[in-house]
C-alpha cells in the first residue's frame, strides 16, 4: 500500500486549525497524539446508541456495551499479540498500568532488601511508583546508566542484576530523546535468572510493531492517548503466570466474586484488576485507534516516520549552534535539542508564535536533563501525520530564535 | 507615578509593536536593562520554581516602601520581570496590596503570565504582593 499522508491528514480534524492566523504545526506528539474521526466519531457513537454499565444489568444495552467493551480487549490482544485477551488489563494510562504493577506485583513478590532496576532514562512515572513501593518494602532502586549517546550500557546492567532483583522495568523508548531501547535483549538477560521485565511502551506502541509474546515481556504498558485514542486509555499486558499470582491493587465492584464483612474472594482475570466501573467508552474508541493504525499498517508507519525523522534531524543539523540532546543509534521519532545556549523556554515561546507545537522543558524526566547537564530542550516528536514541510516550518522557527536571541 | 500611570505608560509603550516579534524584542531589550539581583539574594528561599524557568525574587522594606529586585535564567521572563518591578516597587504596601495589574492583559502578554505556562510569572506576583501584606500587617501591628 502507498503511504498517502494527506489523505491521513484528512482523517484528523485538528490539523487543519489555525494558530496565531497561520497553520497549526503539531510536534508534540510524544506529549499526545490527535485523534482521526474514526475514533471521535466512535466515542459519540458509544453514548448515542448503546450507552450502558457493563457486566452488571440483563438488558440488552448492558449487554451490548458489555461485548463491544469485550470486544475492544480482543482487539488489543490481537493488536500486541497477547497469549489470552485476559493478560489485558483497561487502566487509566501507562501510568495507571506501572502503579499497577508496582503495587500488586509489589506487594505479592518484593521483601526488605530485594532489588528493583529501572534505567537512567526513565521517564518519571516509571521511576517514582517503583521509589514508593521501595520505600513501602525497605527495597532497593537499582538504575542502569546511558552513555554520553544516551545510550543503555548494557554491560553495566548485567552487572546489576543479581539473586537480589525482583523486577527490571525500562523504558522501550525514551520520550526525552528518542532512544529506542533493546528490550529484547533486557529481556533475555533477566529471564536468564527468572526476573520479570516490565516495558514501558508509552512511546513504542505508535511507532512498531509490537508482539509482547516475540519480546516475551512479562508487563507491557502504554497508554491510548498516545495512540491517536482517547484520553484517560491505557493498557496493562501482563503474563497470566504473573497476573495470577498477584494480589488486587484496588478493592470495589466488578473485581470482586464474593463479599461478605468475614471474607471477599477477589474475581478472575482479568477483572480482578478493573475495579469500579471502567472507561468502556474510552477502551471501545481505543479499539477503533488500533483498527486505524492497524488498517494503514505499523509497517508503512514506521517506514514513513523513519524516513521523515531522518529528514527532521539532518535538517535541524544544518542549524549552526544547534546541538542534540541524545545521539542514539537506535531513534524513535522523538528529537531533543538545544540550540546555543538559549533557554528551552525561550525558544519555546517565539515557536509557539510560528504555529509550532513543541514540548520544552525537562518532560518529565529530570535525571536525563541532569545527566547531559542541561536545564531542559526543546523537543520535537514526530508521527505519520507529519511531513517534511512541517520540518521545513520548524526549522524556520529555530533560525528565527537564532536572530532573536543573538 | 502612580501604579495605574506607570501601567498606562507600558501600555503605550508596546502598543506602538504590531507583532509579537517586536514586542518580544522589546522584551529581550528590557531584559538587558534589568538591575541584576545581588548574588547574595540569588538563594533557595528567593528561588520561586516554575516548571521551566527559573526566577529569584528578592524584597527590601524601606521607609514605608518595599523595594524588589529580581532575576530569571530565560530572556523574555526577565523582560517581563523588568515590567513588573517598573510598576510594584518602590511603593508602599497599602499600594501593592491593592493594585490591579491590568497591564498584562493590555500589553498582549497574558499568555506570559497565564498559570499554565509555568515560568514562574504568577508566582512571582502573588509573592509580590504576599510580602505586600506581610509588611501591611506588620505596620498594622506597630500602629
Amino acid at each position: 500500500m502507498k503511504f498517502d499522508v494527506e489523505k491521513i491528514r484528512n482523517d484528523f480534524p485538528v490539523l487543519h486549525r489555525k494558530v496565531y492566523d497561520k497553520p497549526f504545526v503539531y510536534l508534540d506528539n510524544a506529549a499526545t497524539t490527535q485523534k482521526p474521526v474514526q475514533v471521535i466519531e466512535e466515542i459519540e457513537r458509544v453514548y448515542k446508541t448503546i450507552n450502558s454499565n457493563i457486566h452488571r444489568g440483563v438488558h440488552h444495552l448492558s449487554d451490548l456495551c458489555t461485548g463491544e467493551y469485550e470486544n475492544a480487549r480482543e482487539k488489543v490482544a490481537s493488536f500486541i499479540n497477547a497469549n489470552h485477551s485476559h493478560e489485558v488489563i483497561f487502566t487509566s494510562g501507562t501510568t495507571g498500568s506501572v502503579n499497577l504493577v508496582a503495587f500488586s506485583f509489589g506487594e505479592s513478590f518484593v521483601g526488605e532488601g530485594d532489588e528493583i532496576i529501572v534505567s537512567a532514562m526513565e521517564h518519571h512515572s516509571n521511576i517514582v511508583p517503583w521509589q514508593m513501593l521501595c520505600e513501602r518494602k525497605n527495597a532497593v532502586l537499582k538504575v542502569i546508566p546511558i552513555n554520553g549517546d544516551g545510550e543503555l550500557i548494557m554491560e553495566e546492567y548485567e552487572k546489576l542484576i543479581g539473586p537480589k532483583t525482583r523486577l527490571v522495568a525500562v523504558v522501550h523508548v525514551s520520550n526525552a530523546i528518542g532512544t529506542r531501547n533493546p528490550v529484547e535483549r533486557i529481556i533475555e538477560i533477566a529471564h536468564k535468572q527468572d526476573v520479570p521485565v516490565l516495558v514501558d511502551g508509552a512511546q513504542s506502541v505508535q511507532h512498531e510493531k509490537i508482539d509482547v509474546q516475540k519480546i516475551d515481556a512479562d508487563f507491557f504498558a502504554f497508554s491510548g492517548h498516545k495512540i491517536y485514542g482517547p484520553t484517560g486509555t491505557g493498557v496493562l499486558y501482563g503474563k497470566e503466570k504473573w497476573l495470577d499470582r498477584m494480589v488486587p491493587w484496588q478493592g470495589g465492584g466488578e473485581m470482586i466474586s464474593n463479599v461478605t464483612f468475614q471474607k471477599t474472594t477477589y474475581n478472575k482475570l482479568p477483572f480482578k484488576f478493573e475495579a469500579g466501573t471502567p472507561n468502556y467508552t474510552g477502551a471501545i474508541a481505543m479499539a477503533a485507534a488500533l483498527d486505524y493504525v492497524g488498517k494503514t499498517g505499523l509497517e508503512n508507519i514506521a517506514g514513513y516516520e523513519k524516513e521523515l525523522t531522518e529528514y527532521a534531524v539532518s535538517k535541524l543539523m544544518q542549524i549552526d549552534g544547534l546541538r542534540l540532546i541524545g545521539t542514539p543509534r537506535k531513534r524513535t521519532s522523538v528529537i531533543s535539542f538545544m540550540i546555543e545556549n538559549i533557554h528551552p523556554y525561550d525558544a519555546g515561546m517565539v515557536i509557539d508564535k510560528m504555529g509550532v507545537a513543541v514540548r520544552t522543558g525537562s518532560h518529565c524526566a529530570e535525571p536525563v536533563m541532569d545527566f547531559f547537564g542541561v536545564r531542559g530542550t526543546i523537543r520535537a516528536s514526530l508521527v505519520f501525520y507529519n511531513t517534511k514541510r512541517e520540518i521545513d516550518t520548524l526549522y524556520d522557527a529555530v533560525i528565527k530564535v537564532k536572530e532573536m536571541f543573538n | 507615578m502612580s501604579i495605574e500611570k506607570v501601567q498606562k505608560e507600558i501600555i503605550e509603550e508596546f502598543n506602538i509593536f504590531e507583532d509579537w516579534i517586536d514586542k518580544y524584542n522589546h522584551l529581550i531589550e528590557l531584559s538587558k536593562d534589568l538591575p541584576p539581583i545581588e548574588d547574595k539574594y540569588k538563594t533557595s528561599e528567593n528561588l520561586i520554581k516554575g516548571c521551566q524557568s527559573k526566577v529569584w525574587l528578592h524584597a527590601e522594606y524601606r521607609d514605608g516602601k518595599i523595594y524588589f529586585s529580581a532575576d530569571s535564567d530565560a530572556v523574555i521572563t526577565k523582560g517581563i520581570i523588568s515590567l513588573l518591578i517598573r510598576v510594584m516597587s518602590g511603593r508602599t504596601p497599602e499600594e501593592l496590596v491593592n493594585s490591579d495589574l491590568f497591564f498584562i492583559d493590555q500589553t498582549g502578554l497574558k499568555e506570559n503570565l497565564s498559570p499554565t505556562r509555568s515560568n514562574g510569572l504568577v508566582s512571582m506576583v502573588k509573592q509580590m504582593k504576599m510580602y505586600a501584606l506581610a509588611y501591611k500587617t506588620k505596620e498594622q501591628k506597630k500602629g
